[in-house]
């Protein structure tokens, strides 16, 4: 039985296990000095077992149904992973020039994605908050990581305030969940959430819970951290703030709406609207003013939550699969925008603002070009692959009869293509010297460029991720 | 050949590609390189696209060298030309080596220049010949990125607004029409456009907001669609990003922006609104007639008062292409038949005027109506040329500009006749503006100190108006080119068309079709 239960969840195990083992080698031996080496290690440890797990078939439950593991969970973990990887090695130059190259980073990352592999595959009210709690506590050091910025650890201790509300949320509607339920695991949940409307509880509970997991996918009204917490946070902290988290909590999300609630549709079907009507309008209505790059792509991502909501908000399996396309179409893009923004200085300081972007077509050609094609995909303007990602989500929710949605959708959309084109604007079209620089490691360069590379070639065929979308939804919703 | 339009579709973009990977340098000498072989490659393309002309049979009313394969999210990748769209893929493939021949004095990123039109030339392509929806929007709405671009970047003192504008409400537009798309999808379970012309819509007529829909679902869908052609056309009132556009954009990108990109507007009239919502567009086509009339009347006006050449010429053109929107929801034959001929030679008429602006721009670098006068004495080729087409715009008899008009206004006249009094006006003013303009730039003595020196065109200059020259006079003596090609083709979608609308809507309609 053990034995069982240890194979099913033996990736985690070993990367929980490495992080312990690093953290004591490096006390122990070189510490700093073997930052760069250990970035390396950890991601080329990552990529593997992203090969490992998506290679892998099948679904099987652990610890009495607390640990999922099945079709929807490898495809949130094989993005996870991937995109971790990317963005640690993407990273390792600009913390190495900030001075921020200390050996705690690779390691709290890779705990942080420990805790997001454990969200993503939670069966259960309390292996869900074990994973999330392991995932903010990282995260909220990370955020904190140049201590001698004040905008740093501010942002560290803002992220830390909310994101323990947010905490307190979740676990409050947990103990309403359990008390009306009788039980924690989400296969008991459902069935008690079953037939002629929800109890009273269980309806505050759910709210509750929603509440508490829209703070961590930064949806609006749970949105006021992002923009200071990725403003704040060295750039590649924020990168990885962006990425894998996002999708961690968004896959748990629709964990606990379809593995506990989907009996319940209804009752949360129009939460989930009203976050993803708000986050559109206000993720690209508040971009607009933006002067700062990271705090543009804040707002963007929140955004981007919205659309990403939207799938959700379908309730249907199609829904559930718009959102993870949609997902891993957010994570490719920002992988390779952010490889960017953290190379981007000044006379060696490091530079955030969208202005210093001023003529980089003449400065780097190419560069511009793959900004350019990034900036576009984020816009959703086709033939860039992000327009597949909003088509998919549209038609979700279409599908769904939620045609006044998808009409919202695309008006908040024009709404932001002023924004992204307001960078490009700056690249191609200004008139004085910006004067940034953007070198870049070749990891880094591969990065921007393997990115945009994805969104003009993935026009063919997405690259077969829908398959992939397509079977985990069913694994999901089924 | 089986795949001769995907050929013809992709071969700028290789072109391109070629340019993009393998052209080094910024010198003069790279340049040139890269002027000769986008010009090199819109003429092979040209070439290669008549075999699709020639290999045409207008008989037959159906899509013709249709290519499929599978394509994602159960979409298909399917191409094909019907009576309808050939002649807009002729003439894109036509128009784009003299465009290019045309910015032959560009000097500023001259490569970047080049991949942005040939690119474009590629969307356009795409737009004209895409039988899968989808398909169709991706061409449709990327054609805004090389076209911002081209604004944004080569474009004049105020081009930053321009570009906005541009891109902005265009997409507005357009992405309404991703959501009616999308609706049609999930309604009808297909995005191939064959199938959809022949799947009906939902008429009901149901309430939304308390507001009665007339027509139900079509109705709205229309609406979406005619949310972004209406945009892209432009009609009026939603076409002031035109001026702007055309006034701030480099002399080649206005050529583009007049002669094809406009008439994607049209063509998706003709593709979409007409055979697939027949009952929503009988609903709005009296209030679409009168809207072109408005367009037309207003439009002209507007450009009498104009002080600068391209903004004449752009509101000249929302005037002209309200004859287009009112010829098609006349729903005749006369009236399809003239649309489609108006938008044709409209391309090689409007395209041609841009081009004689910019003659005198690379010169005198200033496009203010005031600037000149009397250039007659020194550019006596110029005024010749000049002449022409502004008797073609006006609608001159003998050429294309006339057979146009003149189809339009008879079939409006079977539909509406007051809409066509209306816009017969149109007629009227655009001699007016038309000729005064000439009379104020031309005409007159040369007085101006810095137009003592002005060069006439050179032989480069004269070589790209002569296919122009001989295409609208060809067409306006010798009109059943065209109309024998649209012809099976709009008989038949206006068969279908009449098929799809109950009696008693359609009695006016029916009448008007029998008393000739």
């Amino acid at each position: 039985m053990i034995t069982n239960d240890i194979q099913t969840v033996l990736p985690e195990l070993i990367l929980a296990v490495y992080a312990m083992l690093a953290l004591i080698g490096a006390v122990y031996t070189g510490k700093d000095k073997l930052t760069g080496a250990l970035t390396y290690v950890t991601a080329a440890l990552m990529a593997v077992l992203a090969i490992w797990i998506g290679t892998s078939a099948g679904s099987g439950t652990a610890f009495g149904g607390m640990f999922i593991d099945d079709a929807y969970a490898r495809f949130a973990k094989v993005a996870i992973l991937i995109a971790a990887a990317a963005i640690l090695v993407a990273g390792v130059e600009p913390m190495a020039k900030r001075g921020l190259d200390k050996f705690e980073y690779p390691v709290l990352i890779t705990l942080a994605t420990v805790g997001m592999m454990m969200m993503v595959s939670a069966g259960d009210l309390m292996s869900l908050y074990m994973g999330l709690e392991l995932q903010s506590l990282a995260l909220y050091v990370v955020a904190a990581m140049n201590r001698d910025s004040v905008k740093s650890t501010e942002a560290g201790m803002k992220y830390f305030v909310l994101g323990a509300l947010s905490s307190g949320l979740l676990l409050y509607g947990s103990s309403l969940v359990y008390g009306y339920a009788g039980t924690t695991l989400f296969s008991g949940i459902i069935q008690a959430a079953t037939g002629e409307g929800l109890a009273l509880g269980l309806l505050i509970g759910l709210t509750f819970v929603t509440a508490g997991l829209a703070f961590k996918v930064s949806a609006v009204p749970f949105h006021m951290w992002t923009p200071d917490v990725y403003e704040g946070s060295p750039t590649p902290v924020t990168a990885f703030f962006a990425t894998a988290p996002k999708l961690a909590a968004m896959g748990l999300f629709a964990r606990v709406l379809f593995d506990a609630f989907g009996s319940a549709i209804s009752d949360w079907q129009q939460v989930i609207l009203i976050l993803s009507l708000l986050s559109m309008f206000l993720g690209s209505i508040a971009a607009i003013g933006q002067t700062n790059i990271k705090r543009l792509m804040a707002y963007s991502s929140i955004a981007h939550m919205g659309y990403a909501l939207m799938g959700l908000a379908a309730g249907t399996q199609y829904g559930v699969q718009a959102m993870l396309v949609y997902m891993a179409i957010y994570l490719t893009m920002n992988v390779g925008a952010f490889a960017f923004i953290m190379s981007m200085e000044r006379d060696g300081k490091p530079v955030t603002e969208i202005k210093a972007l001023n003529q980089f077509s003449k400065v780097e050609p190419l560069k511009a070009l793959a900004l350019l094609v990034l900036f576009f995909s984020l816009a959703g303007v086709p033939p860039m692959v992000g327009f597949f990602g909003k088509l998919y989500v549209l038609n979700a929710a279409v599908q769904a009869d939620l045609a006044w949605l998808a009409v919202a959708g695309v008006v908040a959309s024009v709404i932001g293509a002023f924004y992204y084109l307001r960078v490009v604007y700056y690249m191609y079209f200004g008139e004085s010297e910006g004067g940034v620089e953007a070198p870049m490691a070749p990891a880094a360069w591969v990065m921007l460029m393997g990115s945009a590379a994805i969104m003009v070639l993935g026009v063919i065929n997405l690259f077969g991720i829908e398959g992939a979308a397509a079977a985990a939804a069913q694994a999901l919703v089924n | 050949m089986n795949n001769l339009l995907s050929i013809i579709t992709f071969l700028p973009m290789v072109a391109a590609l070629i340019l993009a990977l393998f052209l080094r340098g910024d010198d003069a000498a790279a340049g040139r390189n890269a002027k000769w072989l986008a010009l090199a490659a819109t003429v092979a393309t040209f070439l290669i696209s008549l075999g699709v002309l020639f290999g045409f049979d207008a008989s037959d009313t159906g899509f013709q060298m249709v290519e499929e394969t599978t394509w994602l999210m159960g979409l298909t990748y399917k191409m094909g030309v019907d009576g309808i769209s050939v002649l807009f893929v002729m003439l894109t493939t036509f128009l784009m080596p003299l465009t290019i021949a045309a910015c032959w004095n560009v000097t500023t990123r001259v490569k970047e220049y080049m991949i942005a039109f040939l690119v474009l030339e590629t969307l356009m392509l795409g737009v004209f010949m895409a039988l899968d929806i989808v398909l169709f929007y991706l061409f449709f709405e990327a054609g805004l990125i090389p076209m911002f671009l081209i604004i944004g970047i080569w474009g004049g003192k105020n081009r930053i607004y321009a570009a906005f504008k541009f891109f902005l409400y265009t997409f507005l537009g357009s992405v309404l029409m991703l959501v009616a798309m999308v609706y049609m999808y999930t309604e009808a379970g297909t995005t191939d456009i064959p199938t959809l012309m022949n799947h009906s819509f939902g008429s009901d007529s149901f309430s939304l907001l308390g507001i009665q829909i007339v027509g139900g679902a079509q109705t709205l869908l229309f609406l979406a669609f005619f949310a972004s052609f209406a945009v892209k056309m432009p009609m009026w009132p939603v076409h002031t990003w035109l001026p702007d556009a055309h006034v701030q954009a480099p002399t080649a990108g206005s050529v583009v922006l007049a002669a094809i990109l406009l008439k994607m507007g049209g063509y998706g009239f003709l593709r979409f609104s007409l055979p697939m919502f027949p009952i929503g567009s009988d609903v709005m086509a009296t209030f679409i007639l009168w809207l072109s009339a408005i367009a037309i009347v207003w439009a002209s006006l507007v450009a009498l008062v104009q002080d600068d050449m391209k903004k004449l010429i752009a509101y000249s053109s929302v005037a002209h292409m309200g004859y287009v929107t009112a010829g098609i929801f006349a729903a005749n034959q006369q009236g399809l038949d003239g649309a489609i001929f108006q938008m044709i030679s409209h391309g090689f008429i409007s395209g041609a005027l841009f081009l004689c602006v910019g003659v005198i721009y690379d010169r005198m670098h200033t496009r203010e109506i005031d600037a000149y006068g009397g250039l007659v004495n020194r550019m006596p080729a110029y005024a010749l040329i000049f002449m022409f087409f502004t008797m073609a715009n006006v609608g001159l008899p003998g050429t294309s500009g006339f057979v146009g008009e003149f189809l339009t206004l008879v079939g409006i006249f079977q539909a509406n006749t007051w809409v066509a009094a209306v816009a017969t006006s149109g007629v009227i003013l655009s001699a007016a503006y038309a000729l005064w303009l000439y009379r104020r730039v031309v005409f007159g003595d040369l007085i101006k100190e810095s137009l003592k020196a002005i060069t006439d065109m050179s032989a480069r200059e004269k070589w790209i108006f002569a296919p122009l020259v001989a295409m609208t006079l060809l067409l306006g003596v010798y009109p059943s080119l065209v109309t024998d090609i649209i012809g099976p083709s709009v008989e038949n979608l206006l068969n279908q068309y009449h098929a799809a609308i109950p009696e008693t809507a359609d009695a006016g309609q029916s009448m008007a079709a029998a008393s000739h």
